[in-house]
């Protein structure tokens, strides 16, 4: 392995403009002669508009155009679309009612969109905003999951009796029943997967700029991809020709998956554009992130699992009702359905599972994909109830994951919702993270905590994801809208550098460098030489952008393939040049070579005798620059154990984590620093849902936690340092062996921070986040009882 | 933030004639509470009257076996003092946990005691020490300075200057953050010294108090 | 309309601002430093950290007209010649980075508190970053760099 090869932890390259302040954000470019959009939001959760007037708004200093819903309408906008079609238990399409970018006749959540301002200067478009005047006659709402679909609760659309957009299922019930007939034990629980809100650093922005010359836009927004919201925009919202759109992702501040969708914000800078002959720019403040970013999990379940007498898992029944929130945004419907239930067997052999959900429409922001999205929600069912059945069943919890777990041999295995996993060995990664934790000294530690009035606990989460988003055929038949293969464009530059177009989008991921780390290492070059580029429509092959963990294990996979290309034909100018047989040239480290001979050439020489092609093949197109389209054979199965030891202090209810072991399989490992960066970050938005986070909307509708003083993000002194350890199976269907490590935290914290709480507390079950007040009512009703 | 008149006087003197002539005047001290509150336009002052050019409002001296403060000494300040740490530790504690760093190298104590958040922690420091609060008019007993959630004894014109704090033989504050603002959801210093035992509490009401039957006895 | 001038990163400058035009605003806008950035509304995330006379402050809550007269530096003024400072330099050795949008305050914060603190320990450090917040990186890594900044400052 060389120092910038394949399985070194290369330093970032982009680090240097981040770390000197020449990052480009969207908020951080500015055009010629540019507006400034100021969104008027709803106050009310749920109100009738009957009518708007916007006449002193359009008088005040310095507004060019004041835009209601119905200017919109009149320019036959359309509704921003859900992209996924759920297929009830009926075999009906879910419910889709429309959701446009400005309200038309009703409001139906706090921060939806009114009407836009369009200003010279910010101030100006938000004073002004302050005079458009709503008429609304305010409507009962339904604002919280426990009763949105109960039949007295107020309808949030039309289109969608009794809230429900769809009643869905996966499994076989009366199977499932059988399986609870034979049961030793039966293991229940009751859990709510709490609302958080995604609070990537850098607010959503966009700028909209119309050039009357070409008839074309330019959209700068700040997306996980933008070839998706380009299609999206242009196909269904706008009617645009998609050849007279360019977007622009330039460095984006974290998205963490709530920027992959279509927002009504950019859709009206770019539609507003041309209204106002001017480029549009808007820079949402975090008070709107928190209203209007679609928010992620916020599930109800009620699940069981059947066991024999010796805690062998025989079936699990699932029922879970999801919330959508007042629209459906962009993937909403597919989060808490293919991403969810299809993970519900987890790390085991459980034979029969049965899942029932309901997704339900409430008067709340949209609820879509935050990473991990459904993933984190499944393996907290399945690690909670594993977690329980063993308290119950009085055997140690890894020693009942042990008896469950689906072993090597087993491999490709079939899960009875769905997936085949391809590969895994999940007793390697229990074996390792015990060993690291020192398991057989926890009593010992417990002691000592116990001798300074302290409570400790040690708890488990052994997850699986499925990564890698993904087949196109699979998701095709399961209703995507889209296929979700990858582009990839290999372009060698005369003078022997590369420049490297990708459809993935990195917005903290450091594409830039593993990219750069597998292409230097495929067709030997220095990694100096190699330069990945990203986010804009107008220069890269169609994408789709990253999210899922997909970025490497499809989108490097598509690199690899147009690395292959570029060996294969520059193979045949070497065997011209060395005349040979292309049969008989190898490539080896930059260097092509005739067998058995001395002659070589190097790469970069193969490549300015393509672009210089005066002694060539006669039969070969000059140029060195290839494209490959990877579409993924199955998803990937990164998986692993992640084990918490907490400290509580029963006077305060203070918990601390006090060590935290991951060991996770992501297969082959390109950067081993990036990518315990990513299991890092992960591990702490895990933590922030299990102990800090929590989106709470009032009976009115009314968010309650709409600023850094009331959502509580996780801090510095909120966490422990992590210790991170990795197995490694490799991936068998994609040509680098790789699995991808992005959600992988954040899927398996919660369930291990609670296990390790309840296991301190000595109880089985507490919901999330686990804030000081609810530990310590429940450590003192725990002392109470043991006295 | 709406547009205001900025005003920077050179002396207390000038800051008060600026505030009485202003339609609705406002002292800027840190800004640390006063700039987070017009950006959500909270508030719309005619005026701002920023306290940041009188270096007189600024600093700590021992005089008269007091601490004397200087109305715009930063929290930092406070918390990094020598003398405050030698002669009253738990005050210098109380100021090294306010906010954050960033707040603690602009907020200051005059503004902090001005504003009467429920949930600051001077507010407590000043009750459980016992400390008096002079301003361009008058000296007021932190007893009595105090008044409800937000509302102090200050008059419309009436500028802080210094805050004293007698030297106690022993003290000590603690406080509960919330996890989020990580204000005191609940705080208390406790004192003892020349003036008996002093306990106040921040957070749990909507002032500074001490308790109602401190254990010890002595009370205020 | 009030006139200010202060001095940023070592370069004397002046600009008509408003009254209520934050100092974070006349950096990115009127100075186009966008390397300071705004990640929140209530004075919490820290992501627009800048030093005033050699102290770390928010510059979202902070008039210009506060700042006049002052000495400003940004994350643009950290480097010298062309030679990344320690802090950054640590910050890229270890992985402190992932998105970039919070690293500019997060740098100038820790820079601060290595001239309030040159030896902190790992509790220290992140007691100190209760006013920067970060979504990318779990603090791992960030706590990593300013260890190995603090030694290599020592050293």
């Amino acid at each position: 392995m060389s120092d910038t090869g394949i399985g070194a932890s290369v330093k970032r390259k982009e680090d240097f403009r981040f770390l000197t302040g020449q990052g480009r954000y969207t908020d951080d470019i500015n055009r010629p002669g540019q507006l400034y959009a100021y969104f008027v939001r709803s106050p009310h959760a749920h109100a009738k508009i009957k009518g708007i007037n916007k006449a002193e708004a359009e008088k005040s200093p310095g507004v060019r155009a004041v835009f209601i819903g119905a200017d919109m309408e009149a320019d036959n906008v359309g509704s921003l679309p859900c992209g996924w079609v759920v297929t009830d238990r009926h075999g009906d399409p879910h419910k889709a009612p429309p959701h446009f970018p400005l309200a038309r006749d009703k409001v139906r959540y706090v921060g939806d969109h009114v009407a836009v301002v369009i200003a010279e200067t910010y101030a100006q478009a938000k004073e002004a905003g302050e005079t458009v005047e709503v008429d609304y006659e305010e409507l009962p709402a339904a604002a919280t999951l426990g009763t949105a679909l109960s039949s007295s609760a107020p309808l949030v659309h039309d289109e969608a009796p009794g809230n429900l957009c769809y009643d869905w299922v996966l499994g076989d019930e009366a199977e499932a029943d059988a399986a609870f007939a034979k049961a030793a034990h039966i293991t229940k629980v009751d859990l709510v997967n709490n609302r958080l809100i995604p609070n990537a650093m850098e607010p959503r922005a966009a700028i909209g700029e119309y050039d009357g010359g070409t008839d074309s836009y330019t959209l700068y927004s700040t997306s996980q991809n933008p070839h998706l919201l380009k299609l999206i925009l242009c196909a269904f919202v706008l009617g645009l020709s998609e050849n007279k759109l360019r977007v622009i992702a330039p460095d984006v501040g974290g998205g963490f998956g709530s920027k992959i969708f279509c927002y009504a914000e950019e859709t009206v800078c770019t539609w507003a554009a041309k209204k106002v002959r001017a480029p549009v720019k808007w820079t949402g403040d975090r008070s709107e992130a928190f209203t209007s970013d679609a928010h992620g999990r916020d599930h109800i379940t009620h699940a069981q699992l059947a066991m024999d007498e010796n805690g062998k898992f025989l079936g699990m029944k699932v029922e879970t009702t999801a919330n959508m929130g007042a629209y459906l945004s962009s993937f909403a419907t597919s989060i808490p359905t293919y991403l969810y239930a299809t993970l519900l067997a987890g790390q085991y052999t459980t034979p029969v599972i049965y899942v029932n959900v309901k997704s339900a429409f409430t008067n709340t922001a949209p609820v879509d994909a935050y990473r991990g999205a459904g993933r984190p929600e499944a393996t907290y069912v399945v690690e909670r109830l594993v977690e329980v059945a063993a308290r119950e069943m009085n055997i140690d919890p890894a020693e009942i994951r042990r008896r469950n777990f689906i072993k090597p041999e087993q491999f490709p295995y079939q899960t009875p919702v769905a997936l085949q996993y391809d590969i895994g060995d999940y007793d390697a990664s229990m074996t390792k993270a015990l060993e690291m934790i020192d398991y057989d000294g926890f009593p010992a530690r417990k002691a000592a905590s116990e001798a300074k009035g302290k409570l400790r606990g040690i708890g488990f989460s052994a997850y699986i994801e499925a990564c890698g988003i993904a087949p196109s055929a699979v998701v095709g038949s399961l209703g995507a809208g889209v296929g979700l293969w990858e582009s990839a464009q290999v372009r060698f530059n005369a003078t022997g550098t590369v420049s490297v177009f990708t459809g993935t989008h990195s917005h903290g991921q450091g594409h830039e460098t593993t990219f750069s780390q597998l292409v230097a290492d495929t067709l030997g070059l220095p990694i100096e030489n190699v330069e990945v580029v990203h986010g804009d429509t107008g220069s890269i092959p169609m994408g789709m952008g990253t999210y899922g963990s997909r970025s490497l294990a499809v989108g490097g996979s598509a690199i690899s393939k147009a690395c292959d290309k570029i060996i294969e034909k520059s193979k045949k100018i070497a065997a011209h040049l060395m005349e040979a047989s292309v049969d008989d040239v190898e490539f080896d480290k930059g260097t092509f070579r005739v067998k058995g001979t001395d002659k070589e050439k190097s790469i970069a020489e193969i490549a300015f005798t393509a672009y210089v092609p005066h002694n060539y093949p006669e039969d070969l197109e000059p140029g060195l620059d290839e494209t490959a389209f990877y579409d993924p054979l199955n998803f990937t199965y990164p998986s692993g154990v992640h084990i918490a030891e907490v400290e509580i202090d029963p006077a305060t209810g203070m918990t601390e984590i006090v060590d935290w072991v991951a060991v996770d399989d992501f297969g082959n490992v390109i950067n081993p620093m990036v990518v315990e960066g990513q299991v890092h970050g992960g591990i702490a938005q895990g933590v922030g849902q299990a102990m800090l986070e929590r989106a709470v909307y009032d009976d009115g509708g009314q968010l309650l936690t709409g600023s850094y003083m009331d959502y509580c993000m996780p801090r510095a002194d909120n966490l422990p340092s992590f210790r991170v350890g990795m197995t490694q199976t490799a991936c068998t269907h994609n040509p680098l062996g790789v699995k991808g490590c992005g959600e992988a935290g954040a899927i398996a914290a919660p369930a291990a921070t609670i296990n390790a709480i309840t296991n301190a507390l000595g109880i089985l079950s507490m919901d999330m986040p686990a804030t000081p007040e609810k530990v310590w009512r429940l450590a003192n009703q725990h002392a109470q009882a043991a006295e | 933030m709406y547009d205001f008149n900025h005003h920077r006087p050179a002396s207390v003197e000038d800051a008060a004639k600026a505030l009485t002539g202003a339609s609705d005047g406002k002292i800027l001290a840190g800004g640390q509470t006063l700039i987070p509150t017009l950006k959500q336009r909270l508030a719309s002052p005619s005026d701002i009257i920023d306290l940041g050019g009188i270096a007189a409002l600024k600093g700590i001296k021992e005089e008269g076996g007091n601490i004397v403060i200087g109305a715009m000494t930063t929290h930092a300040t406070v918390a990094g003092d020598a003398t405050v740490k030698a002669k009253i530790p738990a005050l210098a504690a109380l100021a090294d946990g306010i906010g954050d760093a960033q707040v603690r190298n602009r907020g200051t104590i005059g503004g902090s005691i001005a504003n009467n958040d429920p949930a600051a922690d001077y507010p407590a420091g000043l009750v459980g020490l016992g400390a008096t609060v002079h301003t361009n008019k008058r000296d007021i007993p932190a007893d009595d300075f105090f008044l409800g959630m937000f509302e102090t004894a200050l008059e419309e014109d009436e500028i802080v200057t210094v805050v004293t704090f007698p030297v106690p033989e022993k003290a000590a504050y603690a406080k509960f953050a919330n996890p989020a603002s990580r204000y005191a959801i609940v705080g208390v210093m406790v004192s003892s010294g020349p003036a008996g035992v002093r306990v106040a509490v921040t957070g749990a009401g909507p002032r500074a108090l001490p308790p109602r039957r401190p254990r010890g006895g002595a009370g205020r | 309309m009030p006139s200010v001038s202060m001095t940023v990163n070592g370069r004397a400058v002046t600009g008509d601002v408003e009254g209520r035009t934050l100092l974070v605003q006349f950096l990115r806008e009127n100075l186009s430093l966008t390397g300071t950035h705004v990640g929140c509304d209530t004075s919490q995330c820290g992501a627009c950290v800048v030093h005033v006379n050699g102290e770390s402050v928010k510059s979202c809550t902070m008039l210009a007209v506060q700042a006049d007269g002052a000495e400003v530096t940004t994350i643009e003024g950290l480097a010298k010649d062309g030679e990344l400072h320690p802090m950054q330099e640590a910050f890229r050795e270890n992985h402190g980075l992932q998105c970039g949008f919070c690293t500019p305050g997060m740098v100038m914060s820790a820079v601060d508190l290595l001239q309030k603190n040159p030896n902190p320990d790992e509790g220290e450090i992140r007691e100190w970053l209760e006013g920067n917040i970060c979504r990318c990186t779990g603090y791992h890594n960030i706590v990593k760099a300013i260890q190995t900044a603090a030694a290599s400052m020592k050293g």
